[in-house]
């Protein structure tokens, strides 16, 4: 039965990775024209919405087996190989990062797993700049955008081959600054029974990198899951899980300042959003359930050959409304 | 010297009520929202059969395009102009939106008095900074130019 489970849920998997590539949708990209008239391709006005809603449903389950938020997934998909412009996916993906961390952060909050301490001197410097990353995004013009947002796609595509985790890094020493702010804590591993306690290090530098990372969210609309957690991690020190925890908190901040930029500026279309959304939600409800049965490495090797799928597609867009290509 | 707790501090449980609780509203309000939208119940400022016409264009040629169109305002409805269009179905969903968008500037606010309280001045400093930017950013005041 486990075994018939684990084959039905790759099979499902395969059938919603083809259902986002498929060859109709690479057409519905082609019809991208940025035409101030009206376009009219004969579709009926409901297909879109059902597509998108089904589309995102498989996203979501994939985000969750992937171990990756929805955000980084929706914009180049949905971007490449969908008839909606660049502007209103951003706008979009930035509300589908947005709910996944308001969904999940009190949960982690409440469980101590995300640090308020943690997240709330990253949260003043990322948010800040998302706001300028949203700003200078949608003042630069698209075809830029686009090449930009293949290369940072193919950038976290070579992050996620290459990243190292490490669960409970070794912090010898604190450093002054986290000191001085008190970002430390406790938590209980369940696995091996013990209270960690934890401490931060390199925190200059590692709220420098919140600078380009949070320009990035802002920009591109992409959450910023991918980079939060290798910095906080890797670079400062927390364990794995308080990292992956404060980082899917710090987006409910984060997204929440750029999605304003966004949202002020115009870029939000129910027709697109609400059906996102839902689709996202349920995914990621159904892709929990999945993630007992599932092979994680194969999911996220199927994750890193999509992102750089729609990374190549990002980059030819880009390329060629550029008139480079 | 200040213990450290396995617990969620006081602050930190308070800011995820206040999360949830806003969460859950934004999201049932949505759903309802979306109802009245797409089946018709209130009437779109965008006919439902005609936005597929509009989604593909940048942002300005969109606003330029359904103002002229549909809205016939003096001004685009930039910023908080949404909120004059709630009586139609379509513009009805920013409400939703603005929720979801808006709860955690309602975290800040309400967890900066508990830090000043409990004497965490650097922490509330840098929370207050936060709430500002913020809404500074769902204020509408910064805009961009085409």
């Amino acid at each position: 039965m486990k075994k018939f489970l684990e084959k039905l849920g790759v099979a499902g998997l395969m059938t919603g990775a083809l259902l986002v590539l498929t060859p109709a949708l690479l057409w519905a990209s082609e019809v991208t024209a940025e035409s101030p008239v009206p376009m009219d391709d004969g579709t009926a006005w409901w297909v879109w919405p059902i597509v998108l809603l089904v589309v995102t449903f498989i996203m979501g389950i994939i985000a969750v087996l992937g171990g990756v938020g929805g955000g980084v997934l929706f914009v180049p998909i949905i971007s490449g190989f969908f008839p909606f412009h660049l502007d209103f996916v951003r706008g979009t993906g930035l509300l589908v990062a947005l709910c996944g961390a308001l969904a999940a952060g009190p949960g982690l909050l409440k469980a101590n797993l995300a640090s308020l301490r943690l997240a709330l001197p990253v949260a003043l410097i990322a948010s800040t700049m998302a706001i300028v990353g949203a700003m200078v995004g949608l003042a630069l013009p698209t075809h830029i955008i686009q090449l930009s947002l293949g290369i940072t796609i193919l950038g976290i595509v070579a992050i996620m081959l290459t990243a190292k985790k490490s669960e409970v890094p070794d912090v010898p020493k604190a450093d002054n600054l986290s000191s001085a702010l008190r970002i430390c804590g406790v938590y209980h591993e369940v696995s091996s029974k013990q209270d960690i306690n934890w401490q931060v290090h390199r925190t200059p530098i590692g709220l420098f990198l919140f600078i380009i990372i949070g320009f990035m969210a802002g920009m591109f609309g992409l959450g910023a899951g991918w980079a939060n957690v290798p910095v906080l991690n890797l670079l400062m020190g927390a364990p794995l899980k308080i990292s992956v925890a404060t980082s899917k908190f710090l987006l409910s901040i984060t997204d929440t300042s750029a999605a304003w930029i966004y949202v002020n500026q115009g870029c939000v279309i129910a027709m697109m959003v609400v059906p996102s959304l839902i689709g996202i939600m349920l995914g990621s409800l159904v892709g929990v359930r999945i993630l007992k049965v599932a092979k994680p490495t194969f999911i996220r090797w199927m994750v890193i050959v999509i992102l750089a799928f729609a990374g190549l597609k990002a980059l030819h867009k880009g390329l060629t409304s550029g008139g480079i290509l | 010297m200040h213990e450290i707790k396995k617990e969620a501090t006081q602050e930190q449980v308070l800011y995820a009520s206040i999360l949830e609780k806003g969460m859950l509203i934004g999201l049932g309000f949505m759903f309802i929202t979306f109802a009245l939208y797409v089946f018709g119940i209130m009437k779109p400022a965008v006919p439902l059969g005609e936005v597929a016409g509009y989604w593909n264009m940048p942002v300005h040629d969109y606003l330029v395009a359904i103002n002229t169109n549909f809205l016939h305002l003096e001004q685009l409805p930039t910023g908080w102009g949404w909120v004059q269009l709630v009586g139609k179905g379509d513009f009805l969903n920013f409400i939703p939106i603005a929720i979801l968008a808006g709860v955690t500037i309602v975290c800040y606010i309400v967890i900066i008095p508990g830090l000043f309280a409990r004497g965490d001045k650097a922490m509330g400093i840098i929370a207050v900074a936060t709430a500002l930017i913020l809404i500074l950013a769902a204020s509408g005041i910064l805009t961009v130019g085409h």
